[in-house]
């Protein structure tokens, strides 16, 4: 399995982090940078990080379904993360990710038909004080509205 | 001797070693501390929580599965509160799981079952809907059902501790955890079924059994494998005159948790198609089906044809066949056919070991040795039980194991002074080593400086006993292949199958009787086969590798087929001789004839004439 | 630009250099007393270090609370094996968000508290694992370890980011530690403790991201000085995070000890509205609620754990009177039976059990039993668990059901949500 020369070099670099007979602490970073360049979890990519780190793919698998960042099915290219939890909810989260639902047509965890946007309500992202926020990939919005949620997910159909 | 700890449970005083794990200092008392994940001999996981006490001075509950002993220390498993934490434990852990007692294997003999009676609550108070999961099959043998499986681990544990495969892990998380097997959908590994039979529940279920019957119908016959040679109880299930399962129910055998494939899974070449139930007289060439009374008339007129006219006889013993049979076989030739042509075939040199006097070594050897070096053999393939113990040693002692291929290795002296460093040592060989290789062997582990002993590795599941017993040539006897290739004027084969090797001498005997379960290569040259009755259909006792001499119970009558015992029984009666019963077999006498002794080297799939005749192991090496 | 503005009322150590500008570089940091405390460190010896910890009264801010000085004092002085710093930034308590600000703005003062408390153990390298929703600030710490690095700073101490990838459960620090050794985010059994089997089997330090970052202000003014801040056994500051119906929410510095009624108040501004107060959850999700008539408290780890509740994360829920609470008590479990790592039985179904039981009682499709059965579940839970999770699960639910339960007794039968319906 081939990666870009940016993510072999992170690979490298996170592998001399840890001490070399436990090469296996890699793990969990060099899975979710790679979801991150390769959109998800394949079981190519399982037997590949098993190799690397010199463990069985079981062991790698045990660990891609216990993270919940991790996944096995490629979500949209912008994966709009809303908090429900409650200091969110207080501030109207919940409402917010039943109107992004209705707005794209899609429920938790599902991207839209062209593959741009893909939903998925999430648990407190540590933005409580100036909620209701989400995620967009890794990027915050914080003190959401309706209306400020049109704009974003209007903005996202358009990015490249 | 550890120093030792005064504890109170439940009012009762116990000493135990310091680091004894309270809900074993409990059981020492006669206290039974209920738990699911904690197994004794695998790690320590305190997830099912059914172990919880109450200590004096500890604020909590604690899981006694991971508290150690300690002086003064005051339990209590016998409190309201404790009760209460069982009760909810089992309360909780029946959310999820089916209430499908009436239709699981399991039902009769699960462990959660017991509990709940014992400990549970009558009723649930869980009025949501259930998860559920399809069930899936991961192997020919292996079933698992998500639902019914309560996270206790052990399935994880035992195979990748116990067998250091490591097949099994776990995926997801919460509620939706659940065991997965190495394959992703399906299991790689030697489906030695380990996991079904330490699961408490009926989560894992065996492909073999499933839906066969119930526990509570079948009769449990521990009695010891037939496959290898290295001693394994194997408990029978049985309903109406047939095996249902083998496994390792009672763990009562030298083998504790052990059971390999063959034990657990291929015990059904007893009632193979092939399986010969008449015995079988050629004639013009092929052979005819006759029966017992004519068999054994033409057997006997035919020895004392020969017996009058001075002919030469030759008797081949078998592997398989237990210490009476073999023990009644050479008093059969030295007294009535008065022959010393007698043999096994000998798949190990134990003859040259006991002639040099070394200590042997018993299986509970290999679980204590400070080291064990293995010399040629592939331990976990060839003799999956003494492999098991030393894994165990290994994990539990910190035994240092080292393996070489042939005795050359040992020659550079390179691992003289770790092995010597470890305390003790027990030396394991297989056919690599024989002769003068033996004396070799030997030879270094007294150099070491440290007490050694030492097991030479034989195939069969009686294969050390046939060689106790004296199946083995007298002073100029001939030995097995000079036997074959003599052209003798009777040659007599009991539960063995000389003709399987390639490229074998043989010319044939004036006649030739085989008895044996099917008709094998050297059945098939014969003039008259006597069907004869299996392990698992007869008493008496076997030696295995490490020279524990264990009991055969009867788990099935065989319909047709004779015991050897009988047979030899009835052909002496026929000829008018008595054996005497003399206990005075001649002691084995080594020959150093390395050329008498090769190993089949079967693994875990083979096992000489039985293995071939398991369908299931056919299924599940595929 | 800050996420909120600061008040007038608080007491800013931690918090000192936010909002100055380029706050996370090395230059600002030198320029207002960074490394300061450091250089002091390397004169004293390491037992002086955990001594002047000691005097501070500085307790865990990750949510227990145990005295830090302590806890470094477990690690062994001799030890045949590395030694470890590990710093946990796995902030995930529902209502907890300062350890993300002290990152982002901070992240060197982090970096010396690390140093220092390295110092003071003798450990040789340090982990900061940092929540892997938090990705930015990976890089603004990467930086900062950078700068560190090339100012001389960490010597031969290696200091590493380390991501995780959604797991509540890894803010429990043998699970953070299982994780970072490339497994499922389990908790260990206990003993031993992290001070002498932490990362990879060796002694290692743990603390929470602002127990450290208080670390330089200890050694920079005295133990003493911080400790004055708080009350008695609460010493210094800490960061409070303001979240739901206040008019200024936000993340505050303020005294250990601090009134919560004032901090509602003059901190945040009043309930928002104008609407009456119902209940506050202290510390996170994980404190027992506080009923209004409750909320006259020193926001200390003493005064909270006196009223049956704890001072957690620091995370201060503020809840109106149109609050439901059936329906946060709900939504709460689901995020726990969400987060239960699945190992031990109680946990597991006890949470996903209480998840469907509040979600139904929540609906109005329950009976009267159910509200004693949500309360027997939680209580069979407690104490009983592996881990804290599963406390943490059940204290807030028999918490809810016991102080408000004639709200859960309004939604049976099919009852709409009254609360909601007299505030829509």
């Amino acid at each position: 399995m081939t990666f870009s020369p940016q993510l072999e070099e992170r690979f490298a670099s996170l592998i001399k982090r840890y001490p070399p007979d436990r090469r296996r602490a890699a793990l969990v970073p060099m899975l979710l940078y790679a979801q991150d360049e390769l959109g998800q979890v394949s079981k190519e990519l399982v037997e590949e990080v098993a190799r690397r780190l010199e463990v069985q793919p079981l062991e790698v698998e045990e660990v891609v379904g216990y993270y919940s960042m991790l996944r096995r099915q490629p979500l949209g290219r912008h994966h709009v993360q809303i908090c429900t939890n409650v200091s969110c909810m207080l501030e109207g989260g919940a409402e917010l990710w039943e109107h992004a639902c209705k707005k794209l047509g899609i429920g938790n965890r599902q991207t839209t038909p062209d593959g741009r946007i893909s939903l998925e309500e999430v648990e407190c992202q540590g933005a409580c004080s100036w909620g209701p926020a989400l995620l967009v990939n890794y990027r915050y919005h914080h003190h959401m509205t309706v209306e400020k949620l049109d704009r974003l997910l209007d903005d996202l159909r358009k990015l490249e | 001797m550890p120093e030792m700890v005064k504890l109170t449970i439940d009012g009762k005083e116990v000493k135990v070693p310091a680091g004894t794990l309270v809900i074993e200092a409990a059981r020492a008392a006669g206290i039974e501390i209920p738990a699911f994940c904690y197994y004794p001999g695998l790690s320590l996981q305190a997830a099912c929580r059914m172990c919880l006490v109450e200590v004096e001075r500890m604020p909590k509950l604690m899981t006694s599965c991971t508290l150690p002993a300690a002086e003064g220390m005051v339990v209590r498993t016998d409190t309201p509160v404790v009760a209460a934490a069982r009760k909810a434990m089992l309360e909780f852990v029946l959310t999820n799981h089916p209430l499908d007692c009436p239709v699981c294997d399991k039902g009769g003999e699960c462990e959660l079952q017991d509990m709940v009676f014992r400990y549970g609550a009558g009723e649930s108070r869980f009025d949501e809907d259930k998860l559920h999961m399809p069930e899936r099959q991961w192997s020919p043998v292996v079933y698992y059902d998500a639902p019914r499986c309560i996270l206790c681990y052990r399935c994880v544990r035992v195979c990748d501790e116990g067998m250091g495969v490591g097949a099994l892990g776990i995926v997801h998380r919460g509620v939706h955890a659940e065991i997965a097997p190495n394959g992703g959908d399906h299991l790689e590994c030697e489906q030695c079924g380990a996991c079904i039979d330490i699961c408490p529940v009926g989560a894992l279920t065996s492909g073999t059994y499933r839906y066969k019957t119930r526990p509570w119908e079948m009769t449990h016959v521990p009695t010891i494998c037939a496959h290898c040679a290295d001693g394994c109880t194997t408990t029978l299930g049985v309903r109406n005159n047939r095996i249902l399962r083998g496994n390792n129910r009672d763990r009562a055998g030298i083998n504790g948790e052990f059971l390999c494939v063959k034990g657990r899974f291929a015990f059904d070449f007893y009632d193979h198609p092939e399986r010969l139930t008449a015995p079988l007289v050629r004639v013009d060439g092929s052979f005819e089906a006759v029966d017992w009374p004519r068999a054994l008339d033409t057997v006997a007129a035919a020895f004392r044809e020969a017996l009058g006219r001075g002919g030469a006889f030759g008797v081949i013993g078998g592997s398989h066949t237990t210490n009476e049979e073999n023990r009644a076989l050479a008093r059969f030739a030295r007294q009535a056919l008065g022959t010393g042509n007698i043999d096994h075939h000998r798949t190990g040199d134990l003859a040259t070991l006991l002639e040099t006097g070394a200590p042997l070594a018993r299986a509970a050897d290999l679980y204590t040795a400070g080291a064990v070096l293995v010399v040629g053999a592939n331990l976990s393939a060839e003799h999956p039980f003494l492999a098991w113990q030393v894994r165990a040693n290994q994990r539990h002692h910190g035994a240092l194991v080292r393996r070489v291929a042939s005795l050359e290795e040992l020659r550079d002296g390179a691992l003289r002074g770790e092995l010597a460093a470890a305390g003790d040592l027990v030396v394991v060989f297989n056919d690599a080593v024989k002769g003068a290789g033996v004396r070799e062997l030997v030879e270094f582990g007294a150099g070491l400086g440290i007490p050694v002993k030492y097991v030479a590795l034989v195939d069969y599941a009686n294969s050390r006993g046939a060689l106790e017993a004296g199946l083995v040539p007298d002073a100029g006897g001939l030995a097995l292949p000079e036997m074959l290739a003599a052209g003798l004027d009777v040659l007599w084969v009991v539960g063995a199958n000389p003709l399987k090797k390639a490229g074998v001498e043989f010319r044939r005997p004036g006649f030739m009787v085989v008895q044996d379960l099917f008709l094998t290569e050297t059945a098939a040259a014969a003039d008259i086969v006597l069907p004869a009755a299996s392990a698992y259909e007869k008493d008496g006792t076997v030696t295995s590798v490490c020279g524990e001499v264990q009991r055969l119970r009867r788990a099935v009558r065989a319909m047709g087929p004779k015991t050897d015992l009988e047979i030899i029984d009835w052909l002496a009666h026929r000829m008018g001789v008595e054996l005497r019963c003399d206990n005075a077999a001649p002691p084995a006498r080594p020959d150093g004839r390395p050329d008498l002794v090769w190993s089949s080297r079967d693994g875990l799939f083979t096992s000489g004439t039985l293995g071939r005749y398991s369908k299931i192991l056919d299924a599940v090496k595929a | 630009m800050l996420y909120n503005e600061p008040s007038p009322l608080e007491v800013k150590v931690l918090t000192r250099r936010f909002g100055l500008p380029d706050s996370a570089s090395l230059q600002t940091y030198l320029a207002h007393d960074g490394y300061v405390a450091l250089r002091k460190a390397q004169e004293m010896s390491p037992e002086e270090i955990i001594e002047e910890v000691k005097r501070s009264n500085l307790r865990g801010r990750g949510g227990a609370g145990f005295p830090t000085g302590l806890k470094w004092s477990f690690v062994p002085r001799h030890s045949e094996k590395p030694k470890y710093v590990v710093v946990n930034a796995d902030e995930g308590e529902p209502g907890t968000c300062k350890d993300r600000l002290l990152m982002e703005y901070d992240p060197h003062q982090l970096i010396e508290g690390v140093l220092i408390a390295a110092r003071a153990v003798g450990a040789r390298a340090g982990y900061i694992y940092i929540r892997g929703e938090y990705r930015y600030l990976i890089e603004i710490v990467d930086r900062a370890i950078d700068e560190a690095r090339a100012g001389g700073y960490l010597g031969e101490f290696e200091l590493y980011t380390h991501t995780g990838a959604g797991a509540y459960e890894c803010g429990e620090e043998s699970a953070l530690l299982e994780s970072l050794e490339g497994k499922r985010g389990v908790p260990r059994i206990r003993p031993p403790f992290p001070a002498v089997a932490g990362a990879f089997g060796c002694p290692t330090v743990l603390n929470n991201v602002e127990t450290f970052s208080a670390v330089p202000a200890i050694i920079r003014d005295g133990g003493e000085a911080f400790a004055a801040l708080g009350t008695p056994k609460n010493g210094g500051t800490r960061l409070f995070c303001l979240s739901g119906h206040v008019n200024r929410p936000g993340v505050y510095e303020l005294p250990l000890g601090f009134n919560l009624l004032r901090m509602i108040e003059e901190v945040g501004g009043g309930v928002r509205g104008g609407r009456k107060l119902k209940a506050v959850i202290p510390g996170g999700s994980s404190c027992p609620v506080l009923k209004a008539d409750e909320c006259d408290i020193a926001m200390d780890y003493d005064s909270l754990a006196r009223a049956g509740s704890m001072l957690g994360s620091g995370g201060v829920i503020v809840m109106d009177e149109s609050t439901c609470m059936v329906r946060v008590a709900a939504r709460l479990m689901r995020f726990y039976a969400h987060e239960s790592c699945g190992w031990c039985i109680p946990c597991r179904e006890g949470t996903t059990w209480l998840r469907k039981l509040l979600a139904r009682i929540h609906e109005g499709a329950a009976r009267a039993r159910d509200i004693d059965l949500a309360g027997d579940v939680a209580r069979n839970m407690l104490g009983r668990t592996f881990c804290p999770l599963g406390d943490a699960a059940a204290m807030p639910t028999i918490a809810f059901v016991e102080k408000f339960r004639e709200e859960f007794e309004a939604h049976l039968e099919g009852q709409a949500c009254a609360c909601e319906v007299a505030h829509a």
